[in-house]
């Protein structure tokens, strides 16, 4: 039985300039789930989960046909305000990036911009980001200390938690764990199964082994155009298609 | 082997010689400067107004004019110079127009100064009836100092890393939001480096306040901004090429406060951007 859907993708084209990136995709986020996209590099995974909080409009010369809805709300309607969506569908980067600012106003930045003034609050929140990213234990003697002095795992659940803290309903992985050791690796996905008790979350990865790991829906892409989805058990035991077969068993890619 | 060595030890004699080509002479003038001005700096010099034909006494009104007009031009030129950087790099998109409009700036820094002495000239002397006066003076500088401002500025704002404004948009911030609070504090030492090049440029340019606001000899100091104001360069230049009989050690001694001025005002910058260096990385 199915969940309620969270968020969809309607005949998806995606185009860079004259370059298609995405052909005709068609899928479905369920709520409480963590569904991984993974596929070679250069997909178009990681454009695709852009268009859910609409970052490739930051790309000049890009285009999208189809549609990709939040809810009952269509998200790329010209009317809609990117910031409100945003606010409900937050993300986490490939490279951990903290702004250099200090570990406290790097959490609270997304609470300010919302325009949360009360500072009893914006602590509390900080606090409770913090230890929902499992990281509070490691910075709380140093919360006004340059965030760029933790290491990089430590910056990427900084990352995580200054996510959190915005209380978005959707969190999107680009590759969160690309440049990090195995063992901050391990910390983030314990996170993400943690998480998916709150939020629903899609997460594009390189490694198989995590999207096995981790998620309960997998896509896979290839050249721009998505070959299989289905539950990650199943994909991964029975793969219906011969190329998906082909890249999980590591024949290519 | 021994070839690759030596192609590599010529490589950087000539190397070595450019450096040095560059900083002897500049250090030269410095010393000269300062070896034949110094013994005219004394508290008369700094504080007195110029007296015998300008042949004596002190030049506190040059001093102060060339404060008043460096300081007018900042204040006219850094707000619009970095509006419009925050314009070109944040907002403009990139198209044939804009690239254009880029270009023109850069090349606008390359204008003679006289060109923009005459422009102040017309615009701001006459057309708008402001006559030689501080502000036509500051105007005009500060136009001269517009592209530089404007050029450093936007580098600066287009150097601070793409993902901050990533980020920052996927936290749920206004474009606007990210750009005060993210983009601006993170370009601040290279808007600073801007302004003090420009800064540098209008305290020590002579053809743009020659026919704007420079007075010839003028022993008080300007009373408003409508007001005529002596100005280090060009009481300098008098001093060098139209008043006969003037001492050495004067002339030399002006210069030597022209240099110090300049470089106490990059100094005041470099120490201001160095401290938000250490604060700010990445």
């Amino acid at each position: 039985m199915h969940n309620k859907i969270k968020m969809q993708a309607k005949d998806v084209d995606f185009f860079y300039g004259k370059n298609q990136a995405l052909k005709n995709v068609n899928l479905d986020v369920y709520a409480n789930r963590v569904t991984a996209m993974i596929g070679p590099s250069g997909c178009g995974k990681s454009t695709f989960i852009r268009l859910f909080n609409r970052m490739n409009e930051l790309v000049p010369h890009t285009a999208l046909c189809g549609k990709i809805f939040l809810d009952d709300l269509e998200i790329n309607n010209p009317s809609v305000d990117p910031v409100d969506i945003r606010r409900r569908v937050g993300m986490v980067f490939q490279k951990p990036n903290p702004f250099p600012k200090s570990i406290f106003e790097n959490i609270s930045y997304g609470l300010k911009v919302n325009g949360i003034k009360d500072k009893a609050f914006i602590g509390q929140k900080v606090e409770d980001s913090l230890k929902r990213a499992v990281i509070w234990g490691e910075v709380k003697d140093r919360l006004h200390d340059s965030a760029l002095k933790l290491s990089g795992g430590q910056q990427q659940r900084l990352c995580i938690a200054r996510c959190l803290a915005v209380e978005t309903e959707v969190i999107l992985f680009d590759e969160p764990c690309a440049s990090l050791d195995p063992i901050s690796t391990a910390k983030i996905e314990e996170l993400i199964l943690e998480l998916k008790k709150d939020y629903t979350i899609i997460i594009v990865t390189h490694n198989m082994q995590q999207a096995a790991r981790v998620s309960d829906y997998t896509g896979f892409f290839l050249l721009g155009e998505l070959v299989e989805f289905g539950k990650t058990q199943d994909m991964f035991t029975a793969p219906r298609n011969k190329k998906t077969e082909d890249y999980i068993t590591g024949r290519f890619g | 082997m021994r070839n690759t060595q030596r192609s590599q030890k010529i490589a950087f004699f000539f190397l070595f010689l450019a450096t040095l080509l560059i900083v002897v002479p500049v250090g030269l003038i410095v010393v000269i400067i300062i070896q034949k001005g110094l013994p005219a700096i004394n508290w008369q010099f700094l504080s007195d107004i110029p007296r015998q034909g300008m042949r004596s006494g002190g030049i506190f009104p040059a001093i102060i004019g060339t404060f008043y007009l460096v300081f007018g031009a900042i204040v006219f030129a850094l707000p619009i110079g970095l509006l419009a950087a925050i314009y070109l790099s944040e907002y403009a998109k990139d198209n044939m127009l804009n690239r254009i409009i880029k270009l023109a700036i850069v090349n606008l820094s390359g204008v003679p100064s006289v060109v923009y002495g005459l422009f102040g000239l017309a615009l701001f002397v006459v057309f708008f009836k402001f006559g030689a006066s501080i502000l036509s003076g500051s105007l005009t500088l500060g136009i001269m100092i517009l592209p530089i401002i404007i050029t450093t500025s936007r580098e600066a704002l287009e150097s601070v890393p793409q993902s901050f404004r990533e980020v920052s948009l996927s936290l749920g911030a206004s474009k606007w939001q990210t750009i005060r609070q993210i983009v601006l504090p993170n370009a601040i030492p290279g808007i600073l480096t801007g302004t003090i090049l420009g800064l540098g440029r209008a305290a020590g340019e002579t053809a743009p306040i020659l026919f704007t606001v420079a007075a010839f000899y003028l022993p008080r100091l300007p009373k408003s901004i409508f007001d005529q104001a002596m100005a280090l360069p060009y009481h300098l230049y008098v001093i060098s090429t139209q008043v006969p009989n003037v001492d050495e050690k004067v002339r030399y001694g002006t210069a030597l406060v022209l240099l110090v001025l300049v470089l106490f005002m990059n100094l005041v910058a470099i120490i201001i951007r160095y401290n938000f260096r250490k604060k700010k990385k990445w």
